[in-house]
Formats: C-alpha cells, structure tokens, sequence
C-alpha cells in the first residue's frame, strides 16, 4: 500500500560521489533534504580504481573545492600516496593524484553527511519519480512510501538496471556484488526520458601476500604533498606515504587474451552497451594495439588496512580462469591470487542534451541529473556534476537563477557544456585537450575562477572567502612591489644569473621584468630583493611567477575569451521557431529544436550547425526584434 | 566571428584601374595603420589622405585611403577603403597584407549583412542577405571538394598530419602521464618541426608563382575530332607558361590545366582527355560535353571552318544552350567559306597562327566575370585566404620553435601547434578540435 511518509525540500537519489556533493550543497544551502541510497555501505565508494585525480581530473577536485564542495577535503584526509603528475609539462597541465584508501574515504564522507542536520539518508529503493503538470513533486520507494519534495536530483551512477559480466557469466547485479536499481529506469521511460546502455569495467583485486614485489618497479609518492583542498596547507596534510608498483604485461599474457578472446562477451556481443574508449579492457588493448609487445600494469593498494592490491591496466570480462591465467602471465604475479574478479558492467544512462546548463531536465520543472547517469565516467566528473545540480537544486527552490559556469571559467564548465550541447556518444571523460582555454584553467587558481562564486551563492563560508582575499591581495600588492624593485648591473645580480645560465644584464631593470625570463625564479633573488614580505607562501610564490613567466601566451587567451563571452551573450529569445527560417539547413533546424540553445555561442558549438547557420540565424534574430519593434509602434 | 575586422576587395575583379578594398570592424583603422606610412589613428572621420602602402619598408602601391568613422558608415563600424592603383596583382598583395595584420577575409555579403545588423539597412534586403549567405555554403563545398583533389590538398594534409602526430603525442602525454610511452614520445619533434617550416616555405613560395591556385573559373573545350581543341589549349597556355601548372611527377595524372587572363585564374577541365587522343578514335563525345555543361562554369565549343556542322555538334549545342559559352571557329586562316555564319557570338581564330587568341581570352574574361558570380566572388580570395592561411601557419610554427628556444614547456608548444594545425585545417576547409582528442586514442594505447 502506498502511504505519504514525509515531505522534504528535495531529495537527493543515490549516494555515490555525485549524490554526496549533490546532498551537501543542497544541505548548506540550508535545504533539508533526504538522500536515498541502496546500500548505505556504498556511499562515496570507489568500485574501480582507488585514486582521486589526475589529469583533469584534479583540476575537478581544485574546482570542486573552491565552490566549497567536499572532494578535495576528503581526500585529503583520506590519501595513502600522493603526486603532482606533469611537473616539467607546463604549469596549467600540473595535476595532482591522489591513492585513496578507499574504506576511510568512504567512512570520512559518510561522516561530514551525518554531521549535516539538514540531511537524512535512507537506505531504500526509489521506484518512481513522482511528476504533476510537468513538474517533479517526489519520488516513491518500492515500499510504497511516497516522500514529497520541490526537487530531486538523481545521481544513480551505473546501477540502473545493471548487469555484469565475467567470461560466460552474467547477472544482474550492481557494482563489486552490490544490490542494483531495478524499477527506477520504467519509471524514467514512462516519464519520457530516453534511456540507454553504456558500459564500463573494472580489473581483478589481488591479495598482498601473493605478490613478488621484488620483480616490480617502485612507485613512490612525492616528498612534500600538496594538498587538494585550498582550506588545507601542505603542513596540514603530510604523512608517511605507501608505495605502488609498476609491471608489465608479456607476449606470453597477450597470447592467453587472444586464445580466449571468444569467450570475452565484449568480443562474443553480449554487452550492447557502449564503452569508452580512453579506459579500453586489457582485451580491447591487445587486439587494437597488436604490435605493441608489452602495456603496463600498476599495481595500486586499495587501501592501509587491507591486503587487496588494484591491478591497473587489467581490467577485462574474460573467464574467471583466463583471467588468472592471464595475471599469473605476468613478472612478479606468478602467483597471485585473486580475491575480486574482474568485470564489466552495463547500466542505463540518458541522453545529456535532454538537460540545461543547470543540470535540470528540459521537460520536467526541478527534476536534476547528476553523474554517470548523464553518460559521464570517473568519480570526480561525477563529483562535479553532483556539486552544480545540488546547487542549481537548491537555487530553483529559492527562485534564483542557475550557477552556469562557462567553458573559460573551468573544467566543470567544459565538461557539463560538452555534456548538455554536444552529447556523447561514450562513457565521457575530462581531458585537459577538451579544455580550449587550458593555460587559464589552472589547478592552482581554481579559487581565483570560482570562489567568488561559490560566495554569492552562499556555500563558500566567511573564512574560505576571506582567506581567499587575503591571498589575493598579497599576490596583488607583491606584483605591483616587483614592479620598483629594480636591480643593477651589480656582480651580485650577475652572479646569480651566471649561476642560472641566464645573460648578464646590460642596464639596470625591474624585477618584474627580469623574472620574466623562464629560467630564474622568484626565490633566486632573495639576497637582492631583501624587502620582500616574508608571509610569502609558496603558492603565492607560484602565482607570481605563472603570472609573469607566461604573460604572452595568458594575455592570447584571454583575447580568445573575449571573443566567446560575446557570443555567449548573444541570446537567442526561448520562444523562437526554427521552423519559420527556411535558409537553415535541415540537418541545423533539427539540432538547434533539439538542444534549444540559449545563446549563438551555445548554437555554435553544436555538431552540425555551420558558421553560415549561424549567420543565417543573426539576420533572423535581428529581423524580429525589428519587426516587433515596428509592430509595437 | 562576427565582431572581428573584415576585410575584402569591393570592386569586381578584373576591371582594371582603381580598386578598392573596404576594411570594417572595431580594429580597422589600426590594421590599416600597421601597413600605411602616415599614422590615422587621431584623424578626423570622413577624410581621406594620400600615401603609401608598405610591406615592412618595400612601397607596396601608392593610394588614397578614405578613413570612416562609427556610426556614419556603411556598416555603422569604423570602416576604412583602401583605392589602390596598381592592378590586381597589387590589390591582391594589399589585401594579404591587411588578412595578415589581422583582419578577416569577409565572407560573401558580409558587409550587407553587418550593415543590416548594426541598423543600417531595411528588412527588404534581408531576405537577398540570407541567401547569399546559404548559397556561399554550397560553393564552399563544392569548392571544397574540388580543392581536395589537388595536390595542394594532400601537401597541405601530410603537413597536417605530422603536425597532429606531434600534438597528439604532446597531449597524450599531459593526459596520461603514467604511461612510459607518453614520457619517450615526448623528446625529438624539434627537428620534425623545423623541418615542417622548410616545406611550409617552399609551398607559400610556389603559391607567389601562382603554382597553388587550385581554384578559378572552370573551362571545358568540346569539339569534334581535329577541330583543333588540343591546339587551342596550347595556345591558351602558351602565353602564360609561367603560371601553367606542371607539378614534377603528377605529369600522367594532370586532368586540368590553369592559367589566368590579366589576373582572373582559369581551370581547363580534362586536358589529359584533349592531349590523349592520338590512339583513341574520339568520338564527338555527346557524353563529354554532357559532363562538361554539368561542372563548367564555361564550355568553349570548337568548331572547325572546313567543315560542314554536323547532327553532334547540333546536339550539343542545344544541350549547352542556356550555359555560359563561347563558340570558337577555328582554322579561319585556311578556309574560303565561313560556313558558320549563322552562329551568334562567336570568335573566329586560328590556333595554329594566333590570329584571335586574344580576342577569345578576352571574351573569355568578360563571360565569367560579368555573368558568373563564382568567377567573380570566390577564386582570387579564397587563393588570397589560403595564402593568408599558410602564412599564419608559418608564424605559428616560427612562435613554436621560439618557445623551444626560450625553454617553455610543451603545454605552451601545444597552443601554437593547435593554431598552425588550425590555420592549414582552413586552406583545406576543415573543423579541429575532435581530431585532436580522437588522435590520442588511435595512435596511443592508454586505459585503466
């Protein structure tokens, strides 16, 4: 029977890493809500790989943070290893890696959910989203408990109607055993949203003492670690580190995949889905790669209590026995056992250009959709989509208008613009060469690009927002102080130089400018420059030098920026009919009914409207607002 | 896009005395300045002045330049004219000047349609500007396919190519940096790319000789066997050797020929099948000609004066009836009776002689560009935006190897390649981007 059980301000479905970020921002923004998950031991879990960041991906984390989300922090507390990937690659391609242990991460998070009064989790099934006059009202569980809400977000990640697969065998089942969503996804179609399959997999776990370390190449930490979060310093946050490993898979290994290669349903067409392309399975990598005589295989502890180790670059559908088969293949995993197999999984997903910008369905008033869900991959692609429907959640509520962040103000802005306007065909992953202004979209200022924002919505507090000022007006002051410092020909000023390989000065100049020069830093100076403030932290250090050093190639892109935001505020009135402007090619008339850009920036960047599309559509728009204009006298 | 300079020469082309290119948008005075040798920023608007148009310190023409500030333009932007005095080949060179310091070449109508947009002309030419604006889609296209043909083209994409190859490895390399293979790729494309500008350079020096003009009016002669085609096309091409392409090696693959009449390019479609009869019993080719009125933007139909017309050559005619076309009667020198009287427009030669060739040329000229708006609008432009496409190239690359000078890392190398990439992408007509990401994943194995 059903029964009303309670009534909410929203309601948050799923408490994977999008649904987390999703509950707080809603929760701080002072919403009571409820978050449904179908196991509460799932929450903010790692069913694959046992890191956070990367590539892209910790700059998600940096902006995440400095909205005032909850990755960064976490992590933080949670890493066991930690390295900032791309050091000698450019300042703006600086990434940080974090090894998560994945239980105390999970065990953190659940933590900061419960400290939070305005949330309360419920370990329950919801079996429908409850929808009057095209807009949502609340959810139902399979129970028959009716909860009410103003809005609801659905981060349900890849347990819509999952299914995995192991060589031969297939069951329903969520990730790593876990209980999987069986009514949500009728509930969805019938509500008219398209679903479909996507897949992705996971590599076996393998028990510690099975392991040769002996043959296998250390992986180790970096000495300082920096800290994800801009509320932590690095003093905060040290510890003594884990090492990983690295091996590397043989001839030997790649005979035994291509041997089994029938009975792998990605092969055999079991799995319907689609997968990505950047995570191939160990079998995909063979066959496309076939001339390659080696790939590697890191070998990553999933956490310090725990003897499981991940195998990354393994991961694969083959046979349980092939699969063992097939690590025991490899130099230092003779005999290892395995406690996990691997699998891959499929689940629905919908079609992200169904959304707006903010994140909400087009045809169903303040109904959200956040994470895998939206054919994204990776926890903190998730984790971003999460934070900015959670926001725009709350802001609905509130009557406000949406927190839509651009593709030149971060990675979040790339990725959910990528998502809403372009589709994806694939399980989509952040990449830093998705990202055009790439050079301004740095890990190291994401405060500087968000938080102001994150401030005027309300979830950056007082003290992240005043330190942020702080060190902005530091950075501030010392630039325009570098500016009068000047130095000489003195042999002390030369001397450095010499000792830096840079060439001696002719003529006195500022500091401003002879650091300027890519092979001196600030530091160099510090016998001559003897007035600097010595509050200096090393970030602020860096920000100095990125701001000089690249000055040229920041001052490019902003040009470039520029250029973009004008497009972008060329809107385009809701109420326009394509159909009314013949010279539109067919193929752009249908894309732009289908996306409804807000904006000729937007429409210009859809696949299938050409640069003449566009200008067809300026001529039109601008012949409206003419004809309305002699219309209205 | 829409709010950056604009650049195009205004007069029809091939007209000879004065021309004028019109430059429009928020940094026209300022590109102009950058190429005139008085300074106009604080002149006053609506004045003209009298001077030189230099290319670093080499006069380039000496003209007036009518400085027009916003709101009282044609386009209500600051508009700036250059009238140049030289011929086409100086306005050309003016024009490339100007796309080089930053402006864009206008695309067809533009100027109408910024003109429209910022207010300044009424609702009843809108319709005309929309259709300009799809109609140039479908030229592009066609041009675009044409052009994929030559060998341009594939010069152009084999640079493309390692370009992508270097920016590919680069990129995979940001993105995945745990993979060995990303470190080693990463070492050695200097020489890869100084070797790029060599090859760069010789193609923009090639397109000064007129070697790169691919594109130009499209000519097809018809005719019965021995009426003189392949004599006619010798002395067609005969006057301008110069500019006659002859790329070394493509020799047995050449199916067009081009030349240009006082700066208007001319393509003569299959010339291979014209050179390649000997052997071959040519029939009239009702067929040939068929095709020549599909794809020509001319058809010069040959007739020879001894001999009496016949049910072919009636045929064609009546198939090229409503197509630009010339009907030339040749071998007027050896025939008593002109048995082609009854044929209006017509240029009686001699292709063996001489006698009429330049009468023909210059009907020639005068039929594309009066009555051809392809002739008119597209072919010396877009020889001009590729030119200026590849010169943008170069600079991007010479940026390139600065930076690997100065020791910048390659996440800065990778903004430059991606213009250059970009820029020949644009001689060739074609979008980015995804290329780049779906470069990665074909030529690097990464993954979990």
């Amino acid at each position: 029977m059903d029964y009303i059980a309670d009534s909410v301000d929203a309601i948050v479905i799923g408490g994977g890493h999008a649904g987390c970020e999703a509950a707080l921002s809603l929760a701080r923004l002072n919403k009571k809500i409820i978050m449904f998950c179908l196991n509460i031991e799932a929450i903010a879990k790692m069913p694959c790989n046992p890191n956070i960041g990367g590539t892209s991906k910790g700059h998600l984390v940096k902006e995440i943070d400095a909205l005032g989300g909850e990755m960064g922090k976490n992590i933080d507390k949670t890493y066991i290893q930690s390295k900032m990937l791309n050091t000698s690659k450019g300042p703006a391609v600086h990434s940080l890696r974090a090894q998560a242990d994945k239980v105390e991460y999970h065990k953190e998070m659940i933590k900061v959910l419960e400290s939070e009064p305005n949330i309360l989790i419920k370990q329950q099934e919801v079996s429908d989203i409850l929808i009057e006059d095209a807009k949502i009202i609340g959810v139902k569980t399979v129970t028959g408990a009716i909860y009410y809400a103003k809005a609801v977000v659905v981060c349900t990640g890849t347990y819509l109607k999952s299914k995995i697969f192991i060589g031969e065998f297939s069951e329903h089942s969520g990730p790593d055993g876990l209980k999987s969503s069986t009514f949500l996804s009728k509930s969805l179609l019938n509500s008219g949203i398209a679903l479909r399959r996507f897949k992705t997999g996971t590599p076996a776990r393998i028990d510690k003492r099975s392991v040769n370390f002996a043959e296998m190449e250390e992986q180790l930490g970096d000495n300082k670690v920096i800290p994800f979060s801009f509320m932590n310093t690095a003093n905060d946050i040290q510890k003594e580190q884990i090492k990983c490993f690295l091996t590397y898979t043989n001839e030997k290994t790649h005979q035994i995949i291509r041997d089994n290669l029938d009975r792998s349903p990605l092969y055999g067409g079991k799995i319907e889905g689609v997968g990505p392309r950047y995570c191939p399975s160990i079998e995909d990598k063979v066959v496309r790669f076939s001339d390659k005589p080696r790939h590697q295989v890191f070998i990553e502890p999933e956490g310090i209590d725990t003897n499981e180790l991940y195998v990354q670059g393994m991961s694969s559908s083959l046979p349980e026995e092939v699969q063992i088969k097939m690590l025991r293949s490899i130099k230092g995993l003779e005999n290892a056992e395995v406690i996990r197999g691997g699998y891959a999984i499929e689940y629905d997903s919908i079609n992200p250009t169904s959304l707006s910008y903010s994140l909400e369905n087009k045809e169903i008033s303040s109904l959200f959709f956040a994470g895998q869900i939206n054919g994204s991959s990776g926890y903190e692609e998730a984790a971003a989509q999460g934070l900015i429907a959670g926001i725009n959640a709350a802001l609905k509520i509130d009557n406000k208008e949406p927190l839509i962040i651009d593709r030149s103000e971060g990675y979040i802005g790339v990725l959910i613009d990528d998502l809403v306007i372009k589709g994806t065909n694939e399980p989509y992953r952040m990449l830093t060469s998705r990202a055009e202004y790439r050079l301004l979209l740095r890990q190291d200022n994401a405060d500087f690009r968000l938080t102001e924002k994150g401030y005027k919505i309300g979830l950056v507090k007082e003290e992240r927002y005043k330190q942020f000022l702080d060190k902005k007006e530091a950075i501030e002051n010392e630039l325009s102080r570098l500016k009068t410092i000047f130095v000489g020909t003195s042999e002390q000023v030369q001397n450095i130089l010499l000792k830096k390989g840079s060439a001696p000065l002719i003529s006195g100049i500022s500091l401003y400018e002879l650091l300027k020069r890519p092979e001196l830093n600030y530091n160099d100076f510090n016998d001559v420059n003897v007035d600097r403030p010595l509050s200096l932290t090393d970030e602020i250090i860096d920000q100095i030098e990125i701001t000089l050093k690249y000055e040229g190639y920041i001052k490019r892109q902003l040009i470039q920026v520029d250029q973009f935001k004008k497009l972008e505020k060329k809107l385009i009135p809701e109420s326009l009919d394509y159909n009314n402007i013949k010279s539109l090619r067919i193929e752009a008339r249908q894309k732009l009914i289908e996306i409804k850009p807000k904006s000729i920036g937007t429409a210009s960047r859809i696949s299938g409207v050409s640069p003449a599309d566009i200008s067809v559509l300026l001529v039109y728009l601008e012949q409206s607002k003419r004809l309305e204009r002699i219309n209205n006298g | 896009m829409f709010f950056d300079t604009i650049a195009a020469i205004s007069t029809p082309i091939g007209t000879g005395g004065i021309g004028v290119i019109r430059v429009s948008g928020n940094n026209a005075i300022s590109i102009v300045n950058k190429i005139f040798n008085k300074n106009l920023e604080n002149k006053k608007s609506h004045t003209i002045h009298y001077g030189h148009i230099l290319d670093g310190v080499e006069i380039i023409d000496e003209v007036l330049v009518m400085l027009m500030r916003a709101p009282k333009t044609f386009t209500r932007e600051d508009v700036v004219e250059v009238n140049c005095h030289g011929g086409e080949v100086v306005l050309n060179k003016v024009l490339q000047l100007l796309l080089v310091n930053g402006a864009r070449l206008a695309d067809a109508g533009e100027f109408t349609k910024r003109a429209f947009l910022n207010g300044r002309i009424d609702l009843a030419q809108v319709e005309a500007i929309m259709d300009i604006i799809s109609a140039k889609t479908s030229l592009s296209l066609k041009q675009a396919t044409n052009q994929l043909m030559g060998s341009l083209s594939k010069n152009i994409k084999k640079c493309q190519n390692i370009l992508l190859g270097i920016i590919s490895k680069i990129e995979v390399s940001i993105d995945y940096p745990e993979y060995d293979e990303a470190e080693q790729i990463l070492g050695g494309f200097t020489e890869e790319i100084s070797n790029l500008l060599k090859k760069l350079k010789t193609i923009l020096q090639t397109a000064d000789t007129g070697k790169i003009i691919r594109e130009g009016a499209v000519v097809s002669i018809v005719g019965r066997p021995n009426a003189g085609k392949s004599s006619l096309l010798n002395a067609l091409l005969e006057e301008d050797k110069a500019i006659v392409t002859d790329v070394a090696g493509t020799t047995r693959d050449i199916v067009s020929e081009h030349f240009s009449i006082e700066g208007v390019p001319f393509i003569l479609q299959d010339t291979a099948g014209i050179r390649n009869t000997t052997d071959i019993v040519e029939k009239i080719g009702v067929e040939r000609a068929k095709q020549a009125v599909e794809n020509s933007d001319l058809v010069i139909m040959v007739f020879d004066a001894n001999e009496e017309i016949s049910v072919e050559e009636k045929e064609i005619i009546k198939l090229i009836e409503n197509k630009n076309k010339i009907f030339v009667i040749n071998k007027i020198d050896c025939c008593n009776e002109n048995k082609y009287a009854f044929l209006d427009d017509k240029v009686e030669i001699s292709a063996e002689t001489g006698y009429g060739i330049d009468s023909l040329k210059y009907k020639m000229k005068g039929s594309v560009i009066t009555k051809n708006q392809i002739a008119r609008d597209a072919p010396i432009i877009s020889n001009i935006r590729q030119k200026t496409a590849l010169i943008l190239a170069i600079e991007a690359l010479e940026r390139v190897e600065n930076a690997i000078k100065n020791g910048f890392s390659v996440d800065f190398l990778a903004i430059d390649l991606q213009d250059a990439y970009a820029h020949l992408g644009m001689i060739i007509g074609e979008e980015v981007k995804e290329e780049i990401i779906n470069g990665l994943f074909e030529r690097f194995c990464l993954g979990k």
